[in-house]
């Protein structure tokens, strides 16, 4: 009895202790890209936090609207006043899995391609989304890149008739994120 | 077994917390808190004629065109006003995101004029929380009319007006805004000596945002008495801005005249009551001239 509880115990603590492993980062780099005839709209974010759940292959985002930087200061403020309306919504969230995290071996360098898919919100509607990255192992170290294409009117954001021209109803969004194994102290 | 079965437990609620751990972005606890400015207490840094909140962003120029049409009270013979016309031509330009110059000349009274203006604090909300934004504002005229009295000795100085301003207000809500702004302007030289060289006036101005690119705005300046000859009145003004892409349309009506302090504190003469309205509008294309850097 007593050697059975033992091995259980030590069992689900060893287990527990391995499980454990996650990534995180608040300094991934988020960006999208609008393009046109008419203009070319690009925005920055290097400030996105993320969580990855490397036993299960889940991971999170959120990042906040209002740190997304354009060249243009005046259309920053019409995307956080008009069209994203950050004051009400100030984050965009993405919760999801890796659906083939079975073929990604943190403990081995290389580079992993993935497929992801999740919810993603944004402007307080949320949508299923999908999407193909790579994970980059390289010295212990862990990458993760994505490139994906977000339909702007999916997400209620409506863009008025003057600058329909300007503003291009895909956006491709780029997502470059260094993670940290996460210490649970 | 004693101490066994706790440990079992204890590593059973370990497994099953873990188990349940859906929102994996609390794991990295409470974010810290960053420093967000209240933006767009107005749509530009204009209200009607006096200084907004609003600067102009760092390394942005901001060409203004502005027009204040003849009175309504003309009637339909000069189509209500709109066969005279005032007009400045202005650029201002943002040095940092707080600090705004400009420069400019108006048809009335052929006047050059600069500013600068300075946001000393920002409203904020999150780690800091400042409930008021600030300006100093401060200006130079330059009236260039030929010398009414070319015989007798006139000194270019007589030529120069200052206007010294705070602005200081509060984006109350997406939709509402309000501005104080307590007013001196100098005048060097003044036709009578009944008039006063520094005429103190407290000036506010409000928005009410109607829809996400449509605003009303009015403001009000209230000169002091016994500074000004019988006549002159106060200013005021009520309109509408329009915000396109990178232009802002403001469309107002006004009994000023002139769209510098000097003129609109000091030389209001019009009267609402009779119909002494000019109809007006600025208009502000912006163009980005030192890109940001991105973080």
């Amino acid at each position: 009895m007593n050697k059975i509880v033992l091995s259980l115990s030590l069992f689900l603590l060893l287990g527990t202790a391995v499980q454990a492993q996650k990534y995180f980062t608040r300094q991934g780099k988020v960006s999208f890209f609008s393009e046109t005839p008419v203009e070319n709209i690009e925005a920055h974010n290097g400030k996105a936090t993320s969580v990855v759940d490397a036993e299960s292959g889940k991971m999170e985002f959120a990042i906040l609207i209002k740190a997304f930087q354009f060249e243009k200061a005046l259309m920053q403020e019409h995307f956080n006043e008009n069209y994203m309306e950050s004051s009400t919504y100030p984050k965009a969230t993405f919760k999801g899995q890796f659906d083939n995290w079975g073929s990604v071996d943190l403990t081995k360098d290389g580079t992993y391609p993935v497929d992801v898919s999740g919810d993603m919100t944004i402007h307080g509607v949320t949508q299923p989304v999908k999407a193909e990255g790579e994970i980059v192992v390289e010295g212990g170290k862990v990458k993760g890149h994505s490139t994906f294409n977000l339909t702007v009117a999916n997400y209620d954001i409506e863009i008025p008739s003057v600058v329909r021209e300007n503003i291009a109803k895909t956006v491709r969004v780029d997502v470059d994120v260094d993670y940290q194994p996460l210490d649970r102290g | 077994m004693k101490y066994l079965l706790p440990i079992l437990i204890t590593a059973l609620f370990t497994m099953g917390s873990q188990a349940q751990e859906d929102d994996l972005l609390s794991l990295l606890g409470e974010e810290e808190e960053t420093v967000e400015y209240v933006n767009a207490a107005f749509k530009t840094n204009r209200v009607i004629n006096l200084h907004s909140l609003e600067s102009t962003s760092a390394g942005v120029l901001d060409i203004k065109i502005s027009h204040r049409f003849g009175t309504l009270n003309r009637g339909a013979y000069e189509l209500f006003g709109l066969d005279n016309a005032t007009i400045r031509i202005g650029g201002d330009y943002g040095i940092t995101d707080q600090l705004t110059i400009g420069l400019g000349r108006s048809s009335f009274q052929k006047t050059y004029d600069g500013f600068v203006k300075y946001k000393f604090l920002r409203q904020s909300t999150g780690a800091k929380k400042m409930p008021l934004t600030a300006a100093f504002f401060a200006s130079t005229a330059l009236q260039t009319m030929k010398w009414q009295n070319p015989d007798r000795e006139n000194y270019f100085s007589s030529r120069l007006y200052y206007t010294f301003q705070m602005i200081v207000g509060r984006k109350f809500s997406e939709s509402f805004s309000l501005q104080l702004s307590p007013t001196v302007v100098h005048r060097n030289l003044v036709k009578t000596s009944a008039e006063s060289n520094d005429v103190f006036a407290l000036a506010a101005a409000g928005r009410i945002k109607i829809t996400k690119r449509l605003a009303l705005n009015a403001e009000y300046i209230y000169v002091l008495p016994d500074q000004l000859l019988p006549g002159f009145r106060n200013s005021l003004s009520v309109g509408f801005d329009i915000e396109t892409g990178g232009h802002v349309f403001q469309l107002h009506f006004t009994n000023s005249t002139s769209m510098i302090a000097p003129g609109f504190v000091a030389q209001t003469v019009e009267n609402w009551g009779d119909g002494g309205i000019h109809f007006g509008f600025n208009v502000s294309r912006v163009f980005t001239v030192v890109k940001p850097k991105f973080d």
